[in-house]
């Protein structure tokens, strides 16, 4: 990472008077703004994008007009109203609410524990959403909203058993060094009931006849496809609890992030806010996994990404980072895919597990290399 | 101005008792080193001072109140802490870290005010990292990634401060130089200053009030040169050593014994 102010220069003018080191102050934070910004604009336009272009191109003004006709009750255009409001936009809409809200959940977690690996679908949260709803599919037969249901009771159950494990003899280590041992017990302690879930939905896949399976698989995969209004209304409601609760818990995260003991001493009642960012961020990853599936590497990536584009730990960006992934994914896996694999459309989340693994290998090569 | 002070305090990790029922004040407007061997309890006595340990028995008052009686941010305005090992956020500017000592200053509607920049300024000013301030913490030397630390626990403007062994892993420069920062604290603001330090000499030297610790209980305590003799380094750190006045300060110094390297004339030191 290069510095992004020559280091003497400010700091001769600050010296001279007190108001301009209060421009100074503003003007790094005002930089990760604007990337902020930048990367909020693309979101937006991936949106635009994922609703007027592709398999039915829509024109701007056409949309307004379907838009203002649908909530007017005006008249409708055959065919194209009800592509538009019926599966593009719903599913645009569905789409960036769980992207936003994998990104959240990922970054949350990265930035209280301090390590990237430390996000919902690598800890095993993901995986307890994936257990449970599989397990409906295949022993109960449930589809739709009891899978939801059951994802959503899956992820907050494992995340109480994760949190529990580590927080365990959560002394015993001495207690002397930073604090962040009770992290890593956590990452520890999710990784290995990811690899104990994995094993369920392997068994109960061998189990399953065939079609089950296939409905399972689509829904393990993570997909936009069942995206409709009563979900996207469902999502937006959560988030209007939940989008608070983050923005509540981002000044006593900054403080989290260095280190248990300062945070400590700087007046932050440690095991709370850790209990609370725990439980806003399992709730985010919940939802969105209800919503659409535990769609593959989306809260991993988001707060990396974000991260290098803004220069730092950034939970806006994270969330529009989220929601550029899972648009962009979708577009790529409804329109172009379909152009390079004779017409098979895959389900997003092929694409974000495919694209993402790569990524995250550059990302690791490269900060290697910074470090170096 | 306040006092810190430790009455019949039990401090316990799991069922093992580190500091046994210890009793000792922090005076006030003065340094204050809390020396001992490895594993003597001092860092846990720190900790149990700062809020960060809760007592298994016994109190910890500020001006007379239980620190754990208080609000937490209420109580960080009047006691910060430089634990041993903070953790810098990637990419984090040195002053978005010093910034970060307002937080309790702050309130939940109460953001970033003039007030704040003002106690940056200082802050930065006085550990002489002015020159620094917009530089990332990550590329920073030891001597200055330690000055930075200590700008943030001097931006949360407490009357007293707690530092956990602030100079492990400097160099002897260095060293002096985080030393002599904190006693221009200690003199201009008048901040009551506790600091768990391993280098005895050091300690001697800086210290107006030693606290020598052995096994979670309090072996001596009072002026350094009082309490740090031959007897005590024997005891508290099972080593034979000479104490003569240091040229430099006047102030006791330790001159180990080790089974090498000794000459015929030792004895001579002392005289």
């Amino acid at each position: 990472m290069k510095s992004l102010a020559p280091p003497s220069k400010p700091s001769a003018e600050m010296a001279l008077d007190g108001n301009k080191s209060r421009k100074h102050w503003r003007e790094l934070p005002s930089r990760a703004l604007n990337r902020t910004g930048l990367l909020a604009a693309v979101a937006v336009l991936m949106f635009a994008v994922y609703v007027l272009l592709g398999s039915y191109t829509v024109t701007i003004p056409d949309f307004f007009k379907i838009l203002v006709a649908h909530l007017t009750g005006g008249e409708r255009i055959p065919g194209a109203s009800f592509i538009v409001m019926e599966n593009k936009l719903p599913r645009a809409v569905v789409g960036t609410l769980i992207g936003a809200s994998f990104g959240l959940a990922g970054g949350l977690f990265q930035t209280m524990l301090r390590n990237p690996l430390a996000s919902p679908d690598v800890i095993g949260i993901s995986y307890g959403a994936s257990a449970a709803a599989v397990t409906a599919i295949v022993v109960f037969g449930a589809s739709g909203a009891a899978v939801s249901g059951a994802a959503l009771g899956g992820a907050l159950g494992v995340a109480a058993v994760i949190y529990a494990i580590s927080r365990g003899g959560s002394l015993g280590s001495g207690g002397g060094n930073g604090g962040n041992a009770a992290g890593n017990r956590l990452i520890l302690a999710g990784v290995g009931i990811a690899a104990a879930l994995h094993a369920v939905v392997s068994f109960l896949m061998t189990r399953a006849d065939i079609r089950t399976a296939a409905d399972a698989l689509v829904w393990l995969n993570g997909s936009l496809n069942s995206a409709n209004w009563d979900r996207a209304g469902t999502l937006s409601l959560a988030l209007l609890v939940l989008v608070p609760a983050v923005i509540a818990l981002a000044g006593p995260l900054r403080i989290l992030e260095l280190g248990d003991d300062a945070a400590a001493g700087l007046g932050i009642h440690v095991g709370v806010t850790r209990l609370a960012v725990v439980v806003t961020a399992v709730a985010l990853a919940a939802v969105a996994t209800a919503a659409a599936g535990p769609v593959a590497f989306v809260a991993f990536l988001a707060g990396p990404i974000a991260r290098r584009f803004t220069n730092k730990a950034s939970l806006p960006a994270s969330a529009f980072v989220g929601a550029l992934i899972v648009l962009a994914a979708d577009y790529f896996a409804a329109n172009i895919a379909p152009l390079l694999l004779d017409g098979t459309v895959l389900p997003v989340g092929v694409i974000t597990g495919a694209l993402g693994a790569p990524f995250l290998l550059w990302l690791l090569v490269t900060a290697n290399r910074k470090d170096a | 101005m306040a006092v810190l002070s430790a009455h019949d305090l039990t401090l316990k990790y799991d069922q093992r008792c580190v500091v046994d029922a210890l009793t000792a004040e922090i005076p006030e407007g003065k340094v204050t080193m809390i020396v001992g061997a490895n594993a003597c309890g001092k860092s846990t006595l720190l900790r149990g001072l700062s809020r960060l340990l809760k007592p298994a028995a016994g109190v910890v008052t500020l001006d007379g109140k239980d620190i754990h009686a208080r609000p937490a941010r209420e109580l960080a305005r009047t006691l910060g802490l430089l634990p041993q090992h903070p953790t810098a956020p990637d990419g984090i500017t040195v002053r978005d870290l010093v910034g970060r000592g307002r937080y309790p200053h702050q309130g939940f509607f109460r953001s970033w005010s003039p007030d704040d920049d003002a106690a940056v300024h200082r802050a930065l000013e006085t550990t002489e990292t002015l020159e620094l301030a917009d530089r990332n913490v990550d590329e920073l030397s030891g001597g200055q990634r330690q000055r930075a630390w200590i700008a943030m626990a001097l931006a949360q403007e407490t009357d007293v401060l707690l530092l956990d062994e602030p100079t492990t892993y400097l160099d002897l420069a260095h060293q002096v130089e985080v030393l002599d920062l904190v006693t221009d604290l200690n003199r201009k603001r008048g901040t009551t200053v506790a600091i768990v330090l391993h280098d005895l000499n050091l300690a001697a030297r800086y210290a107006d009030h030693v606290i020598a610790m052995k096994a979670g209980a309090i072996v001596a305590i009072g002026a350094p040169k009082k309490v740090v003799t031959e007897k005590l380094v024997l005891d508290v750190f099972g080593l034979e050593s000479r104490v003569i006045a240091d040229p430099i300060s006047g102030t006791p110094l330790i001159i180990p014994i080790g089974r090498h390297h000794t000459t015929a004339n030792e004895l001579e030191l002392v005289s």
